[in-house]
């Protein structure tokens, strides 16, 4: 099919790493999501090396950090589960502000790959469907753990034809925060695009700054859901 | 012939897509900016918590014209219904 595009946006092919014939790997988002993670660690590694008890500089950025995760945990799991599943949420909501970062602040265009392009690993749709299964696993995890069997009966709560309702949602909370967090870093990252493709000079900096603050909020909303799922369950 | 016509359907249900997605959440989010607006002209001083849980409704709002653009975007460019 002959497609024409105004502006230089495609819908191009991923750099593959092939296993076998049937299993490849989109490389790029492997590379960017390693990286991801190889700064974070780095940033809170080296934040922690040696604590002090009055905090000054990298450790007080990093408390910050911190009392911002556990103020999600906090809120939604109440203050005699929360600590059980901070460093779930706390590992979900860094990797992801890292990757929607990374995928902005890091000129990946100075490096050339033989094809695709190396972005933001969340703009790939399996990164965010294994992060949403990830929560889905956590939370019934998390309720078979806290409630034990008893864990089943949330499915006829409040009453037995609520079943298939309550099954039904199993699937859509994944799907939900899969596309949320998806189309949301896709959309900057076209408009982005798009207006760098009509004006490339200055114009597209504060729709940046925009798609920054919109990221940003996006890892907030997940880790949040996260949270909101778990507690919900073991409640 | 089947796959142009199945190129244009795609375009304007991508646009519908789009243009109704946008409809629902404009007017929720129109709502909760005004409540929110009134709260703080009302109570000055709640306006940092009102503000915090106005951005997370407004993302949770935006997320509904989200998944409208998903649709219009696999359906423009990873459309399951051509190359059949």
């Amino acid at each position: 099919m002959y497609t024409f595009f105004l502006s230089k946006i495609e819908v191009g092919s991923h750099l593959y790493f092939n296993i076998t014939d049937s299993l490849h790997l989109h490389a790029e988002t492997v590379i960017v999501s390693s990286i991801v993670v190889l700064i974070v660690s780095l940033i809170l590694f080296l934040g922690t090396r040696n604590l002090e008890k009055v905090p000054s500089g990298f450790q007080n950025f990093l408390e910050v950090i911190y009392e911002l995760v556990k103020s999600i945990a906090f809120t939604q799991l109440g203050p005699s589960y929360y600590s059980q599943f901070l460093p779930f949420i706390a590992s979900i909501f860094l990797f992801v502000l890292g990757s929607n970062w990374a995928g902005a602040l890091i000129p990946w265009k100075v490096l050339e790959i033989p094809s695709g392009e190396l972005a933001a690993p969340t703009n790939d749709i399996n990164t965010t469907a294994s992060l949403a299964i990830l929560t889905s696993i956590s939370y019934f995890f998390a309720g078979l753990k806290i409630k034990g069997i008893g864990y089943f009966k949330r499915y006829i709560k409040p009453a037995i034809f609520f079943l298939p309702l309550n099954i039904v949602e199993d699937f859509t909370k994944p799907l939900s925060l899969n596309f949320r967090l998806f189309g949301n870093v896709v959309a900057d990252e076209l408009t982005v695009t798009v207006i760098c493709s009509l004006v490339p000079l200055i114009i597209p900096l504060p729709i940046m700054m925009l798609g920054l603050f919109a990221s940003s909020l996006q890892a907030l909303i997940f880790a949040t859901l996260a949270a909101a799922y778990i507690g919900e369950v073991i409640e | 012939m089947v796959d142009s016509l199945i190129s244009a359907a795609s375009v304007i249900a991508a646009a519908v897509a789009v243009g109704f997605a946008g409809l629902g959440p404009g007017i929720g989010q129109g709502n909760a900016a005004g409540q929110a607006v009134e709260g703080i002209a009302r109570q000055p001083e709640a306006e940092g918590k009102i503000r915090g849980t106005l951005l997370l409704s407004l993302a949770f709002m935006e997320s509904l014209t989200i998944y409208g653009l998903v649709v219009a975007l696999s359906v423009l460019f990873a459309n399951p219904f051509i190359n059949l």
